[in-house]
C-alpha cells in the first residue's frame, strides 16, 4: 500500500449524533477512513450502522437538528469542511464533491427537466454559458449510456425508467469532473440487471476521470466487485478496514467473519445458511465496550467493559477486536 | 396424481383507464398463462424483476384479486368456483406474509391480539387456552413470551417478520404465499428468516409459493423455480437443474448478473442491455427479443410456447442452442472465513450448554 501521498479524504475520528425525545443517538462514534485520488472505498455494514450519516456528513448534509457534529475532522484535500461555511460548502457539492443516492428522486428535481438540472449545475460550478453547458449535459447524458440523449435532455425524471433516472443523476453527480465522488447504495433500488449495467458504468467513468469514489452499500457483492479498499461499519463504528482482497481472503472480525457466512450463495448449494444471532444493540442505548459483545460467542470480560481500539494485524488491515487475530487449529 | 395446489392458466389484466369517463383504453397483461403445482411440503419459487407481474400471480391465486382467467385448486377444491363464505373457510388453508410486515400487521394491537384474532376467528382456539396457543406460536417463530404484550413499532424488521409469519401459521394453513419476506432484512437477520421458514415447513408440511427477486436466496428456499419475464413463466425447472443449467437467456442473465462476494471473480459485466419493457406494450413475438443477444427473425414475430425439455420447461425458440450468455461458475470462500467461522460457531455451541 502507498501511503506517501497525502489521501484527497481523510476522516478522523468523526462523531455525530442526534437528539431525539430527549435521548442521545450515537449514530456515528469515532469513524476514521481515508481515500487516495483514483481508488474506491466501500463502506459496508447492515441498516442502522451509521453508513449514511458517514457519507452524509462528508457532504454536511446531516440534518441539524437533529443532528450534531460531536467530534472529528473531515479533511477534504487538506481542508476541514466541518469548518467550511454554508456557501463554501454549496460550492463544493455539484463541483469538487459528486453525490448519488438510492433514490434519485431524491436529488433530481421533478419540476425540472434533466437537461436544465445539468446545464444548471454547468453554469453555477464551472460557468459554462447556456449554450456550452447544454452541449456538455448532452454529452454526459450520452457518456451515461442514455437512449437518445438529444431527445431525452427535455425530459422530466418521471418519464424516465428507475435505471435511466439512475444514469441521470450519476451524469449530473460527474458534470463537473469532481475529485471525488460519493455514492450511497446507488443500486440498490434497481433490478439486478440494470444493477449491472450502473456498475459497469461507474466503473468505467471512475477508470475514465480519475475520481476518488466512496461506494454506500449493504452489499458484499457490490463490494468485491467494484471497491479496492473496504471499511466494515457496526453499531456507528468502524470494526474492520482493509484492501478489499485481504478483507475476503482474510476476515477477522467476529462480525465480518458472520457478515460474509450469511450472504446466501448463487453459484453453490449449502444446507442451513450461517447466521448471526441476535439483533444490532438500539441506538440509544449505553454501552461501555464492544458493541459487537452481546452477539458475540468469543466476548470476554474486557470485551464487555473496554471498547476495543482500531488496530492493525497487518499493513492496512485494521481490526477494532481485543481477541484478534482468532486462533484457528492449526 | 395431483399436487396439493395446482395453479393453471391463471391469468390477470387491469384495465387502463383514461379520460373524465375513465374509459378502458387498454389493458396491462400482468399475468398470462401462468401454470404450476406446488406438492406438501415443497417450496416453487417465483422469480423475476420488479413489475414482472411476481406479487399480482401471489395474490391472484389467494383470490386477493379477481382473476381474469385461470383455475386454482387446492387438495382437488377449485378454489375460483367457491361461495364468499366457503372462501373464507379456505382462506384458513392458503396464507400470505409480506415484504413489509409492518405495513401488514395493525400498529394498534398487540402481537398477542394479533395473533389471537385468526385463532378464534377459525375456532382454533377458545378463550380460556387462546393464551396459551399464541405462547406456542411465539416460541415456535423463535419470538420471546413477554413479546406478546408489545405493539409491531417496538420490534425491528426481523422481530416483524417472525410475527407476520407466527399469524400466518396460527390457522395451520396447507400453503403460504412468501411475497418477498426477507428482501428488506439485513443479511444476517434475512439468514435466519429463511432457516425459521425452511424449519416450519419441514415441521408441518407447508407448501410455500416463495415470491423473491434474489436469485440466492432461492436457491437456499426452492424446491423448484419458475422464472417470469413480464408476466409469463419462461423457465420452470427443479432448482439444481435450474443453477446448473440455466436454459433460457433471461434466467442465464439473472444469474450472471448477481454480484459474487469474491473479488478474485470479478464477474460484474452487463450482461444485458436496455431496460425492461413496458407491460402495457409489450414487445412483440418474445417478449424478451429487444434485449437477447440471441434474438433471430423469428423471436421478434413469434411467441415461443413453454416446452418441456426434460425435467424443464423452457419458452425460448432456441433452448437448445449453445448459450451465449456467461452466468459465471463457483466462487471460491477462504480457508480462513470457513475455519473462523467454525471457532466462532464451536464457541456459540459452548455458551448455550
Ligand atoms: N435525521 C435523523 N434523525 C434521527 N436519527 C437519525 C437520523 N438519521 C439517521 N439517524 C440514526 O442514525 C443511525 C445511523 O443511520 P444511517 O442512516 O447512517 O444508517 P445506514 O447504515 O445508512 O443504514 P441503511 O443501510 O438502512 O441505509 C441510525 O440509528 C438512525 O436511526
Ligand atoms: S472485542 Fe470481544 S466482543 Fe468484540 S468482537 Fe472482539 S471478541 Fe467479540
Ligand atoms: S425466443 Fe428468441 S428472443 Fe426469446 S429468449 Fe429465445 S432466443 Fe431470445
Ligand atoms: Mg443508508
Amino acid at each position: 500500500m502507498e501511503q506517501r501521498e497525502a489521501p484527497l479524504l481523510d476522516v478522523r475520528d468523526l462523531a455525530v449524533e442526534f437528539h431525539v425525545g430527549g435521548t442521545v443517538q450515537r449514530a456515528v462514534q469515532g469513524v476514521s477512513l481515508s481515500l487516495n485520488r483514483g481508488r474506491t472505498l466501500g463502506v459496508v455494514g447492515e441498516s442502522g450502522c451509521g453508513k449514511s450519516v458517514t457519507s452524509l456528513s462528508i457532504m454536511r448534509l446531516v440534518p441539524q437538528p437533529p443532528g450534531k457534529y460531536a467530534g472529528g475532522q473531515i479533511l477534504f484535500d487538506g481542508q476541514d469542511l466541518l469548518t467550511l461555511s454554508e456557501s463554501e460548502m454549496r460550492k463544493l457539492r455539484g463541483g469538487r464533491i459528486g453525490m448519488i443516492f438510492q433514490e434519485p428522486m431524491t436529488s433530481l428535481n421533478p419540476v425540472y427537466t434533466c437537461g436544465h438540472q445539468i446545464e444548471e449545475s454547468l453554469s453555477v460550478h464551472s460557468g459554462l454559458s447556456k449554450k456550452a453547458a447544454r452541449e456538455r449535459a448532452i454529452e454526459m447524458l450520452d457518456l451515461v449510456g442514455l437512449p437518445s440523449p438529444k431527445s431525452r435532455v427535455d425530459d422530466y425524471p418521471h418519464q424516465l425508467s428507475g435505471g435511466q433516472r439512475q444514469r441521470v443523476m450519476i451524469a449530473l453527480a460527474l458534470a463537473n469532473d469532481p475529485d471525488l465522488l460519493i455514492a450511497d447504495e446507488p443500486t440498490t433500488a434497481l433490478d439486478v440487471t440494470i444493477q449491472a449495467q450502473i456498475l459497469d458504468l461507474m466503473g468505467e467513468l471512475r477508470s475514465r476521470t480519475g475520481a476518488a469514489v466512496m461506494l454506500v452499500t449493504h452489499d458484499l457483492g457490490v463490494v468485491a466487485q467494484t471497491c479496492d479498499d473496504v471499511v466494515v461499519m457496526y453499531a456507528g463504528r468502524v470494526v474492520e478496514r482493509a484492501p478489499t482482497a485481504d478483507l475476503f481472503a482474510d476476515p477477522q472480525h467476529p462480525y465480518t467473519v458472520g457478515l460474509m457466512a450469511a450472504v446466501p450463495r448463487i453459484d453453490t448449494a449449502v444446507g442451513r445458511l450461517a447466521t448471526i444471532p441476535g439483533t444490532v444493540p438500539p441506538p440509544w442505548s449505553k454501552i461501555a465496550g464492544c458493541r459487537f459483545a452481546s452477539r458475540c460467542p468469543l466476548a470476554s470480560e474486557q470485551c464487555r467493559t473496554q471498547d476495543p481500539p482500531l488496530r492493525d494485524l497487518s499493513p492496512g488491515h485494521g481490526v477494532a477486536c481485543w481477541h484478534a487475530p482468532i486462533e484457528v487449529a492449526a | 396424481m395431483s399436487a396439493m395446489l395446482e395453479v393453471r392458466n391463471l391469468t390477470k389484466h387491469f384495465p387502463i383507464r383514461r379520460g373524465v369517463l375513465r374509459r378502458v383504453v387498454g389493458n396491462v397483461q400482468a399475468v398470462n398463462d401462468v401454470s404450476f403445482d406446488v406438492g406438501e411440503g415443497e417450496t416453487l419459487a417465483i422469480v423475476g424483476e420488479s413489475g414482472c407481474g411476481k406479487s399480482t400471480i401471489g395474490r391472484t391465486l389467494l383470490r386477493l384479486l379477481t382473476p381474469t382467467g385461470g383455475t386454482v385448486a387446492l387438495d382437488g377444491t377449485p378454489v375460483m368456483d367457491l361461495s364468499d363464505d366457503d372462501m373464507r373457510q379456505m382462506r384458513r388453508q392458503m396464507q400470505i406474509i409480506f415484504q413489509d410486515p409492518f405495513g401488514s400487521l395493525n400498529p394498534r394491537m398487540t402481537v398477542a391480539e394479533t395473533l389471537a384474532e385468526p385463532l378464534l376467528l377459525h375456532g382454533l382456539a377458545t378463550r380460556d387456552d387462546v393464551a396459551q396457543k399464541v405462547a406456542d406460536l411465539l416460541e415456535t417463530c423463535g419470538l420471546q413470551p413477554w413479546h406478546a404484550g408489545r405493539f409491531p413499532h417496538e420490534f425491528s424488521g426481523g422481530q416483524r417478520q417472525r410475527v407476520g409469519i407466527a399469524r400466518a401459521l396460527a390457522t395451520r394453513p396447507r400453503v403460504i404465499v412468501c411475497d418477498e419476506p426477507v428482501s428488506a432484512l439485513d443479511v444476517s437477520v434475512q439468514a435466519q428468516i429463511v432457516n425459521l421458514l425452511k424449519d416450519l415447513q419441514a415441521k408441518f408440511g407447508i407448501g410455500y409459493v416463495f415470491i423473491s427477486h434474489d436469485l440466492a436466496v432461492v436457491r437456499h428456499m426452492a424446491s423448484r423455480v419458475a422464472v417470469v419475464y413480464l408476466g409469463r413463466i419462461v423457465e420452470e425447472a427443479p432448482v439444481e437443474e435450474l443453477y446448473a443449467t440455466p436454459r433460457h437467456p433471461y434466467t442465464r442473465s439473472l444469474i450472471a448478473a448477481a454480484p459474487r462476494p469474491d473479488p478474485a471473480m470479478r464477474n460484474v459485466r452487463a450482461p444485458v442491455q436496455g431496460d425492461l419493457p413496458s407491460a402495457m406494450n409489450p414487445p412483440s413475438g418474445c417478449a424478451f427479443h429487444p434485449r437477447c443477444p440471441l434474438a433471430q427473425d423469428r423471436c421478434r414475430s413469434e411467441r415461443p410456447e413453454l416446452r418441456q425439455l426434460g425435467k424443464a420447461r423452457v419458452a425460448c425458440h432456441f433452448a437448445e442452442a449453445e448459450p451465449v450468455i456467461e452466468t459465471a461458475g463457483e466462487h471460491r470462500q477462504s480457508d480462513a472465513l470457513r475455519q473462523r467461522l467454525a471457532v466462532l460457531e464451536a464457541a456459540r455451541e459452548k455458551e448455550k450448554t
